[in-house]
């Protein structure tokens, strides 16, 4: 912009250029001080020896922290109990979220109330969600145990063995079930309200056609809805994935990763390294690990939504 | 291929009355058009007879069979959507063969049926695009296929032709009303535009507020309202209607002609002075605005004439204009309703 332009009494809101850049800049800034730096900064802090208590990035090891990172016993444990997380936790969520959009597309009796109580996980802190997902599976006062004691399907004699209590975070399977289910309840809402954006966006002339066609309920969802909502599925996957795969909290409020490493996950891990045990490097090198997959997560689920998006339905 | 009895029908909404009471009967491969304003109950009467709606009150029969309660799918009803709602993920062929497969009719048997419809439809050249890809003329065809491939029983269109560019409706209502003759199917033709409706219906429903005003042939419809709703709503220009006498006088516009033209030359007419306002070239004939004094408020009038006629006419200037008697409509002022004896 030069000098001659500026004074001839051009607002600024007449050079788009200027203006454009402008209006990016909070976006840009807030990407970069508290997203790019961080990210780089972690990838210092991978190759050097760097501790809590000495967080300086001079002590440069290569790739070491890396090596011995994967050399250790949780590392594995880690990596599967993470995608095994995130897997269970989409699947159920995408069929959930699929179910609930299709009960919430219909009018009846009390959809405003049950829209209110659907939402409410997702507005709940998530220190008020671990109490009551701590007090609902608790070793010894769980609500669910003493159901299933009432129902004959716990304690003495009974199919699911002779203890009273199921001791849900103590365990391997069960933890990591505790550990799906709660994010499932946590995503759902967030899902759900996708999924039903796409679902009502899907003209209501075409449900009404193969209605008259003579489509049932499981032709209409198979056939018309599903492929229908393909990519508006596609992205909430890919949120509910992301939000899974990084998530810390739910592990770090229940099982605490145990017993031993049975139901550690990455980003706990990385945290349990880094911050708690000191060890910065090692810790920021656990992180990169998760890295790759989110980015190739990220590029797939967004490349199969624009394809679907493309994919004829723009004349 | 049947008949459809519709023996009053109601739809209401709470307080809201869309289908007042409705009674037709629709002949066995007969072309009916239901013709009104947005907002006269036809679209819910349409909806009814599909089974996407649950009448109020009422019966519906089809081939002479009570199907008031059915579902949809139970009723062997083909229906075109005003915007064709072709399956967006399916190619053509798979949208044509869908409600063949809904009844889990056999793979030959299908492709046989749908090669069938699609080479009446002429839309060979079609079959592996997507709907995305096809234009307006396409995808109506491709929906009658779909409607056609299962010889319904009824078919039903939703104004199908409003989505189309002008030039083209014209063809596409040729098609529409040649397939109807082809295939003999019993039509329901659901539509606001009277020329739609005259120009394919054996017989128009005209309705409003829920209610049949008349019901007949396009011919009597135009010549012979029942009431003065149908003559203002049908033709165009609408019928000329004048109070006279504490009755409604009504005249269609091609029947007032300047004294003058030999035409009008006829001892039993009546005659108005008009003060000409404007005169508008239509192409074939000239529309004449003229007002004339009718009591203390002045009346305006319409009149088409033939060019030759428009040419002795003046904007601005004072003429004699007749209608011959044989030609006047009289309605009740009160009702609304044609009064059958035809007095002066």
């Amino acid at each position: 912009m030069s000098e001659a332009e500026a004074s001839s009494g051009v607002g600024l809101g007449d050079r788009d250029h200027l203006l454009g850049w402008l209006m990016l800049a909070p976006s840009l800034i807030y990407i970069a001080a508290l997203v790019g730096l961080p990210f780089f900064l972690a990838i210092a802090l991978s190759v050097t020896s760097a501790t809590v208590g000495d967080p300086s990035i001079h002590g440069f090891v290569g790739l070491g922290n890396f090596v011995q990172v994967l050399h250790e016993s949780a590392f594995p444990l880690a990596l599967r109990n993470s995608v095994i997380v995130t897997l269970a936790t989409l699947i159920l969520t995408l069929v959930l979220a699929t179910a609930e959009s299709e009960l919430l597309v219909r009018d009846f009796r009390g959809k405003r109330l049950l829209q209110i109580l659907l939402i409410l996980p997702w507005a709940m802190p998530v220190s008020l969600a671990a109490i009551d997902w701590l007090w609902l599976l608790d070793s010894e006062f769980s609500p669910v145990d003493w159901l299933l004691r009432h129902m004959h399907l716990l304690g003495p004699g009974s199919p699911l063995g002779p203890a009273n209590h199921l001791y849900y975070y103590g365990k391997e399977w069960l933890g990591l079930g505790a550990i799906v289910m709660i994010n499932v309840w946590r995503l759902l809402p967030f899902a759900t309200i996708i999924v039903l954006a796409g679902r009502t966006s899907i003209p209501r002339d075409i449900f009404e056609q193969a209605q008259v066609d003579g489509a049932g309920f499981f032709r209409t969802l198979f056939s018309i809805t599903l492929p229908a909502l393909l990519p508006i599925l596609m992205v909430a996957s890919m949120f509910t994935a992301l939000l899974v795969f990084g998530d810390m909290a739910v592990t770090a409020l229940t099982t605490r990763g145990g017993p031993g490493y049975a139901t550690q996950v990455l980003p706990y891990w990385a945290y349990l390294k880094g911050i708690d045990g000191g060890a910065l490097s090692e810790g920021a090198a656990v992180a990169l690990f998760m890295f790759p997959v989110l980015l190739v997560g990220a590029i797939l689920a967004l490349r199969m939504a624009y394809r679907t998006d493309s994919q004829g339905d723009q004349p | 291929m049947a008949t459809l009895e519709l023996r009053g029908i109601k739809k209401h909404y709470g307080s809201i009355h869309a289908v007042d009471g409705v009674d037709v009967v629709v002949a066995e491969g007969e072309f009916l058009a239901i013709l009104g304003p947005s907002g006269c109950g036809k679209t819910t009467l349409m909806r009814m007879i599909a089974g996407l709606e649950m009448p109020s009150a009422g019966e519906i029969l089809i081939g002479g069979k009570p199907v008031t309660h059915l579902p949809p799918r139970a009723r062997n009803v083909s229906m075109v959507f005003q915007s064709y709602a072709l399956y967006p993920n399916m190619t053509v062929a798979r949208n044509i063969a869908f409600p063949l497969k809904t009844r889990g009719m056999p793979t030959a048997e299908r492709d046989a049926k749908v090669a069938w419809a699609v080479g009446i439809m002429g839309i060979g050249h079609l079959l592996h695009r997507r709907p995305a890809r096809l234009s307006g003329g396409e995808k109506q065809k491709v929906a009658l296929a779909r409607a056609l491939v299962r010889d319904p029983a009824l078919f039903i269109f939703d104004e199908p032709l409003s989505s189309l560019d002008a030039q083209v409706r014209t063809m596409a209502r040729g098609e529409l009303r040649q397939l109807h003759d082809r295939t003999g199917v019993t039509t329901v033709y659901v539509t606001h535009d009277q020329l739609e409706a005259l120009g394919m219906g054996d017989r128009i429903a005209i309705m409003q507020h829920g209610r049949v005003h008349q019901l007949g042939t396009p011919q009597e419809l135009y010549d012979d309202p029942a009431d003065t709703f149908v003559a203002a709503f049908l033709g165009a220009p609408p019928m000329n209607m004048l109070e006279r006498d504490g009755h409604i006088v009504g005249f269609r516009a091609e029947y007032l002609l300047p004294s003058a033209s030999p035409a009008a030359a006829h001892d039993d007419a009546l005659s108005l002075r008009m003060h000409i306002s404007q005169l508008e070239f239509l192409g074939a004939e000239w529309l004449v605005y003229g007002e004339i004094e009718n009591g203390a408020t002045p009346q305006k009038l319409l009149a088409k004439v033939p060019p030759a006629v428009a040419a002795t006419l003046r904007v601005g200037e004072q003429r004699e204009f007749t209608v011959a008697r044989s030609r006047l409509r009289h309605f009740d002022s009160t009702t609304g309703l044609r009064v059958r004896d035809e007095r002066g």
